[in-house]
């Protein structure tokens, strides 16, 4: 009997390629192994709907308990895989059981990153990545008056909207010269900035946070300028460290994430990696990326079934990302690095606009708050590689379908 | 709660009981109806959820949002009774809806 084949990380990549594998044909057994308790579930709310209390944890589940039971999917909860052994094709869990693998997939995704700030390790400071530490979070706030969040990236500035819904005094501080300084541009950066400032949060950027104080709980953070600013919780929003330490181990390739090719598969013909910890070269931006995002969860698990089950995939997706705050939609699709030139479509005033970016004439992203029609034939326009007349895009009287024909 | 008929593009029909206030998409999900990806997980952020009402059914579903509006003039298909299905909160009044599947999503 085969062994079949084993995910490590139940996550929205481990789930999508389980199921992408019975949809595709796939009949031998399939085992997915996740570390937290709860069975796959999303975690884009967790930061959002979750948080401010609009979405019970029964409506986070990506399936229900039947699912796994009529895909014959092998669904092992708090289980946690301590090593891969190539040479015998098998996996380790903590607890000392073996299972055996003809085909691995890793989508063991990260972890919430803890910056060296002295005092990090204070209770009181909580991080967001798992369900586990939502929850942690959002009780901590039942409890709280002020909120201080270290990082003004997505997660920081989602966790910051909900906890204002949830009535609390929250200030946000960011070490870089703009809000979501990794991936938006100064415009949209500080665009977000200002909403939340108008929303009441106390948002500074370029400031960078010395130290979490408190001698046996956290009770504030200490500015690098010296300002001293209380708080009742601290939530450090700085971002992921990929889950790369069993690959790593098993002698896979790893740079910032698990080395793989367009089919998903690491150094190891027999082990694939997806999602957030997987690291890909992308011939549409003409370098490797690692994307964390849902989309690239779910994509780059069907080109690994496809893959596994004998069907060539050539993964070079057109990222796309969405953020909810407050009542605003941002969409993005695309990257921005590396673009020279910049057309503003909308008036960013009236609250809804959409920000086109271009290197050497060619779209390459498209930032949209409340703007579907621009985000959307802007995933089309950037994967066909297009030129549309930057004139005729800031017209709002074109529509963006004649970007289309 | 509400008795749903999801009809998947082959014809093959899924009656089901969607409690009240989940939305179409998540009834959809909970009971293994496949054809509705839903990959946003009911942002209104991918428009992968889409269906068809039932005419009969159109006044009671309400119209789309203009979010909505604007995702499904770019999705593949789309007809007057196109919906997004996470866009549709289930209630008393719509027991006995009827929706249709498109051949894909996206």
């Amino acid at each position: 009997m085969s062994a079949g084949i084993v995910i490590i990380g139940a996550g929205q990549a481990g789930l999508s390629a389980a199921e992408a594998l019975r949809r595709r044909g796939h009949a031998g057994p399939v085992t997915l192994v996740g570390e937290e308790d709860a069975p796959p579930y999303q975690r884009p709310p967790l930061s959002k709907a979750y948080l401010s209390g609009e979405l019970p944890a029964d409506r986070l589940w990506l399936k229900p308990p039947a699912f796994y039971e009529t895909a014959k999917i092998d669904l092992k909860t708090g289980v946690r895989v301590t090593a891969i052994d190539r040479a015998k094709k098998r996996v380790i869990t903590a607890e000392g059981e073996a299972i055996a693998y003809d085909q691995l997939i890793v989508s063991t995704g990260g972890a919430a990153r803890r910056p060296p700030i002295p005092g990090a390790d204070l209770p009181g400071v909580h991080v967001l990545r798992t369900l586990a530490e939502a929850d942690a979070l959002s009780g901590a706030l039942g409890q709280a008056r002020r909120l201080v969040i270290i990082g003004a990236g997505y997660i920081g500035l989602e966790v910051a909207a909900s906890a204002r819904k949830r009535g609390l005094d929250v200030a946000v501080f960011e070490a870089a010269d703009q809000a979501m300084a990794r991936t938006a541009s100064p415009l949209l950066g500080g665009w977000f900035g200002a909403l939340h400032r108008g929303y009441g949060v106390d948002l500074q950027v370029r400031a960078g946070v010395a130290a979490i104080t408190g001698a046996e709980r956290a009770d504030g953070v200490r500015l690098a300028d010296g300002e001293r600013v209380e708080a009742d919780v601290v939530l450090l929003a700085t971002g992921l460290t990929p889950g790369v330490s069993l690959a790593e181990a098993a002698g896979l390739n790893c740079a910032d994430g698990v080395l793989v090719d367009g089919d998903a598969r690491t150094s190891d013909p027999d082990i694939f990696a997806i999602g957030d910890v997987a690291r890909f070269d992308s011939a549409l931006y003409g370098r490797s990326l690692r994307l964390e995002s849902v989309q690239n969860a779910i994509e780059q698990a069907k080109a690994a079934a496809a893959a596994i089950t004998g069907a060539p995939a050539s993964y070079d997706p057109v990222p796309w990302f969405w953020s909810d705050q407050y009542d605003l939609k941002l969409q993005i699709a695309g990257l921005i690095e590396g673009a020279d030139q910049m057309v503003r479509r909308g008036d960013p005033e009236e609250g809804h606009f959409a920000l086109f970016h271009f290197k050497d004439g060619v779209l390459i992203a498209c930032e949209a708050v409340n703007r579907a029609p621009e985000f959307m034939a802007a995933q089309r326009l950037i994967a066909a590689r297009a030129r549309p007349d930057p004139d005729r895009l800031r017209d709002v009287t074109v529509a963006m379908r004649e970007f289309l024909s | 709660m509400a008795k749903i008929t999801y009809i998947e593009a082959s014809g093959t029909e899924h009656v089901v009981d969607v409690e009240t206030g989940l939305t179409v998409m998540e009834g959809a999900i909970r009971n293994l109806v496949p054809g509705i990806d839903a990959d946003c997980g009911g942002a209104c952020a991918c428009a992968t959820c889409h269906v068809y009402v039932d005419p009969d059914w159109m006044a009671r579903t309400g119209g789309r949002e203009s979010m909505e509006d604007s995702m499904l003039d770019f999705a593949s298909d789309v007809r007057d009774n196109s919906r997004l299905s996470c866009q549709i909160k289930v209630n008393e009044a719509l027991d006995g809806l009827v929706v249709r599947l498109p051949e894909q999503q996206g």
